[in-house]
Order: structure tokens, then sequence, then C-alpha cells
């Protein structure tokens, strides 16, 4: 059957931003989602620091000292007994690239101030991870803010035995280290590898040692794409 | 790497019993020796990184006593590819393209979750007619991933002739993965807003009849394994994840099912694709040993081969493609979405700055947590049960080194 809606084209017009739906500004979170915000909140206390809704999932930012104890809540409490991930992010914005002449076209820019997402934060760092529950099927991203300067948050190893990896995963990414994990050391990358390549201000070195779109496999001169087959 | 200096979670059946050497009982000072050598020196194995069992470049440092597992550490890391650091420095077309290698069985499966997560923040849905193609290419890469999985596991434990009928049976069904998309491993078909193409004429006959192969092929397996001694032998009460210990570890999927754990993203999860509209069945098996996770993904594989049938049957015409700008930008915001993939749970938390490309990807995917209870699972287990647990587990090293 021939495509009758061309991909492109028909469209709005380039680069436009296609905006989310009216009211997504409001959180407005649902019934089950307010009743583990609720829940979380009455454990927690001030531990809690902020909420947000993120396309229907809820979202929680804890005090750095509540990280474990959000984890054992959410655990015992709120049914959640499955870990789905233990992440980090680094909400700096990176450099712009600066690779080949002219810069890379393919390449995102990313706007340059800093922003933070769902929750907010108070730095550039933060670990999020997500529990669900099997039984009830709900689940809650949990959010704690880590310290730039000495970028560290507690272990939840102890409460989920599957964090292990994941921590380990997030200090060789982004050199956060986790009180309490039993041995972190290198997951993914060689045991002498320096850096931490998931932060914004580490540089991915293959675009800094061969230009990209590979200028150099281009035969002639610039220009004359044309023969190449104007692969555009 | 120094296993020894490793901290080990007690277990009971990891229990090693010590040897008690009684001088009065030897006669010649040989026998003395030889006991004395049995109680000491834990021996060291190192198992792959090239090890067929291991579906690609995983190593296992195994510490023995005897032929008993005292502590198992898997090194991963030989294949990772940095995908979470390269999405922030591709626009997302470039990334569905990098998403295919993740899983390298399903990947059909991997583009999924990630197109869905663009669209959620995009505010834009794909058409009817693109759900349903996606949800049925999905499920042909959840049967051709079972598939070899169900031949794979019978050579694992000794048995030649599945691996055979494993191979040759998936092949009629990448066959018509490629028939649609192009590409028997990477289709690279989905697109934010839709899909690439529309399907050929003729191809839906064609998914009808590869339906039939699947089904029988099914039935081929069962008669070969399910009943046969040897196969129950090795696999009945080996490796036995109980419920609450692998969901604290996050094993998911199949693996999951089979130990009694009822949830499946297809039905529990946030509705995605068109499995509202299709009626299945939810396997589960109460063991959670390595015979229940074959028995799960055998009834998986039919049931899947069913859900292709029915939407066939329904799929709806139209377009396959949603109105959407001609450069992809979404806009601010975080997204979590996951999909029951064919090795488990997997997920994407998208965050965006309203830029051509992501902020930060983390991919969540089912391997990489399915594995990281070998430590524990491979505890008092004898060596040849690491090979049968091995390949029970079905992990893809894509997927778990990303």
């Amino acid at each position: 059957m021939a495509d009758e809606t061309p991909p492109e084209g028909n469209g709005t017009e380039a680069g436009e931003v296609v905006e989310a739906a009216e009211g997504a500004e409001v959180p407005a979170l649902g019934e089950r989602e307010q009743a583990l915000l609720d829940r979380l909140a009455a454990e927690l206390g001030d531990g809690l620091v902020e909420h947000a809704e993120a396309c229907g999932d809820l979202v929680v930012r804890v005090r750095p000292d509540s990280w474990r104890r959000a984890a054992s809540v959410a655990r015992s409490e709120l049914g959640c007994d499955y870990l789905s991930f233990v992440a980090g992010i680094d909400w700096m914005p990176a450099e712009p690239f600066q690779g080949a002449p002219g810069g890379e076209p393919s390449q995102p820019s990313q706007p340059s101030d800093t922003t933070y997402g769902a929750a907010g934060s108070a730095g550039r760092f933060q670990v999020f991870a997500r529990v669900q529950s099997t039984a009830d099927h709900h689940g809650v991203t949990l959010k704690v803010d880590v310290d730039e300067s000495d970028p560290r948050a507690e272990s939840w190893v102890e409460v989920y035995p599957g964090a292990d990896w994941h921590e380990r995963e997030c200090w060789e990414m982004y050199g956060i280290s986790f009180d309490g994990h039993p041995n972190l050391r290198h997951i993914y990358l060689p045991s002498e590898f320096q850096g931490h390549p998931l932060r914004k201000d580490f540089p991915l070195l293959a675009r800094e040692v061969k230009p990209w779109p590979g200028l150099v496999d281009v035969e002639g001169p610039a220009g004359s794409d044309e023969a190449e087959g104007g692969d555009a | 790497m120094s296993t020894t200096d490793r901290p080990v979670a007690t277990r009971p059946s990891a229990v090693v019993p010590e040897i008690e050497v009684d001088p009065g009982a030897f006669r010649h000072l040989a026998d003395a020796q030889m006991n004395v050598e049995l109680d000491t020196g834990d021996m060291v194995l190192n198992l792959g990184p090239q090890h067929p069992a291991t579906h690609g470049t995983l190593r296992l440092v195994v510490r023995l006593d005897g032929e008993r597992v005292l502590a198992a550490d898997p090194v991963i890391g030989y294949m990772h590819r940095g995908y979470e650091k390269l999405t922030e420095y591709r626009p997302y077309p470039q990334i569905i393209t990098l998403i295919n290698r993740i899983d390298w069985l399903s990947s059909f499966a991997n583009e999924v979750p990630f197109v869905h997560a663009a669209e959620r923040l995009m505010g834009i849905e794909a058409p009817p007619r693109a759900v349903y193609i996606r949800t049925i290419l999905t499920e042909l890469s959840r049967i051709a991933t079972f598939l070899l999985f169900l031949g794979e596991m019978g050579l694992q434990v000794g048995a030649m002739t599945p691996a055979f009928f494993g191979f040759r049976d998936r092949e009629h069904v990448l066959n018509v993965i490629e028939g649609a998309t192009g590409g028997r491993f990477h289709p690279n078909f989905n697109r934010v807003g839709g899909l690439k193409d529309d399907l050929p004429w003729g191809w839906i006959a064609e998914c009808r009849r590869t339906m039939d192969i699947v089904f029988k092929s099914c039935d081929d397996f069962e008669d070969l394994l399910m009943g046969n001694e040897i196969f129950e032998a090795r696999t009945r009460s080996i490796g036995i994840i109980p419920a609450d210990v692998g969901t604290s570890y996050g094993v998911s999927g199949s693996n999951i099912r089979a130990s009694g754990v009822d949830w499946d993203l297809r039905r529990d999860g946030d509705p995605y694709l068109a499995y509202r509209d299709v009626d299945f069945k939810v396997w589960t098996h109460p063991d959670g040993d390595s015979y229940a996770r074959y028995w799960v993904r055998l009834q998986e594989t039919r049931e899947s081969a069913r859900m292709v049938l029915q939407l066939l049957d329904a799929i709806p015409a139209g377009p396959i493609m949603a109105k959407v700008p001609r450069v992809i930008k979404v806009p601010e915001g975080e997204c979590w979405v996951e999909t029951e993939n064919p090795l488990g749970q997997m997920g994407y938390y998208l965050v965006s700055k309203g830029s051509t490309g992501p902020f930060r990807t983390k991919i969540r995917s089912a391997s990489f947590s399915n594995v990281s209870i070998l430590p524990w699972l491979l505890q008092g287990v004898y060596i040849p049960d690491i090979i049968t647990i091995l390949a029970s587990l079905y992990f893809i090293l894509g997927d778990i080194d990303r």
C-alpha cells in the first residue's frame, strides 16, 4: 500500500516546537499518585522536599539524609517491591561542540542556561531512582540532590540488593559515591579508567579525535558531494 | 581481579560442609595428603568472556570448592558502547538507529518505548494503524527472541536437536519482519509519530502462515524437551529465584513470572500499543526454577502468536504517520516510559530541554538487572548448573552493557 501521508512536509514548518497539551503545567496528580504522595509525606515528614508530576508519574525529591529512609518507606509502606533503576543526572549544560570547522550540523544544541527538571534540584548533580509495585502496579520516581563539591548519596543496597550494580554504574559514570555500598568499583569501564564519562564536561572522545560526520570519508573537495549521491 | 576480598552474602544452600580430618584414620601419609588437599585452596575458574552460554561476552569469575560455587562475580562491560552518552550528541531520528543495538534480538521492541517517550512529551499520538503494526512487529520480535531461547536452552543442557529447530523456525519469523521493515535484526522502522512505511502487499497472509509454523514449532519443543527426563533433571529446582528476592534485584519479564509474580506491563503498565484491544493470558509458574522459566517462555511464545493472529484480523486502515514537524523538537520535560520487552522491563527516562536531541536518556535495560542477581543465585550450585542457569535467565550482552 502506498504511503498516503508523507511523513514530511505536511506538518508544521521546520523548527517549530510542538507544545505540550494545555494544562500540562498544572501538576494534577491522579488519585493513585496523590495517595502515594500522602503516604510518603506522612512517613518522611520534612524529608520530602518537593513533588511533581511527569507524564502521569509521581516524582518526589527528598532530602539527602532521607534518601535511604525513602527507599525503605517505599518498599515497606508503598509496597514498591521492585527496583527498576538507580541513575544519576548532571544538569549542567554541556560545552557546545567545537570539533569540525563549522560545527556539526546534526548535533543537537542544548540551551546554555541551567534548568532543572521535575521537582527541581539544588545543584548540578542528582541521583534518581524508580521503584514499582508488582502487585498494585504503581510506581514512583525518587530524586535526591547531591552536593557538587563532595558528591555522595546514601546507598540503597540494604533495602534493594539490586541497587548494587546500578550504584556502581552511577559512581563510575558520575563520580557520585554511595555511603554504605559494599564495593564501589568499576562495572563497565576498565579499572584504570580516569574521569566520569556521563558528566557533561567529559567530552565525547570519538568526536574530538575525528570530526563527524566523517569529513575524511568524503572523496574530492568539499562541495562536490553530489557525486557521492548526496545523502543529505 | 581478585574475588577473595569480596563480601559474600550468606545463604543456607551456600554453606559448604567442612571436612573433618581425623589423624588416626590414615594409614599412609598419602591419604592424609589427599584429605588435606581436599580441604584447602579454593579454585578460581574463569568462565568466558567467550563461552557460548554467555550470548556474547559475559565473563564469570567463579570461586569453587570442588564442584561447588562459593562465589560468582560477573564481569561485564566488554561490549559497553556508551549509548547513554551517545544519545546526548544525536538528534532523535538517529537515536532510533542506535537503540536498535541494545537488545539486538528484539530490536523493534527497543525502539517502541523510546519513540513513545518522545511522542508523549510532544503530545502527539501515532495513528491507529501504526499502533497496530507496531504491536504486531513487537510480538513478532518476541516470538523470534523466544524461539532462539527455546532451541538454545536445549543445547545448553546437551540436546542438539532443539537448537536447529529454534534457528530454523526463527528464520521464518525474521523473514516476516524483514518483509515489513527491510531489516532482519535492526529494523529502524519506528519514527516519532508513526512508522517509516506501510505493510507490503501479501504480508498479512504471509504472517498468518508463519504463525502456523510457530505453533508447530512450540509443539515440537514441548515434545522434545518438556517431558524429557534428562532435561527435567538438569532444570528442575536448579536456580530457584524466590519472588521477593527477584523483585528486589529488579528481575523482570518472563524470569519473574516464572517465580509466580503475576506482573506483565502489557496488561498492568500504562496502556501502550494495542494491548488493551487484545485478549491474552499472562502465564506464570510458581516454581521459579530453570524449568519454570523455560515453561513460561514456551507458553508466552504461543500466546504471542495468538496475539499476532488477533491483531492481524483487527488491523485498521488509515495513515501510518501522524502530523509531525520536519525537525523533531521535543518540549522541555521528562518522561518515564516502560514496556514489556522479550527480556523484561525496558524503559527510558527521557529528559528533554526543548532541543532536537535529549538532554539525558537513562536506558533501563532488562538484562542488566536480570543478571545482577547472578552473584546471589549462583552461590552453592554446581558447575554444570551455572550453564543451565545462565541459559534459562536468557540475557543479551548488548542489553546488559548498553
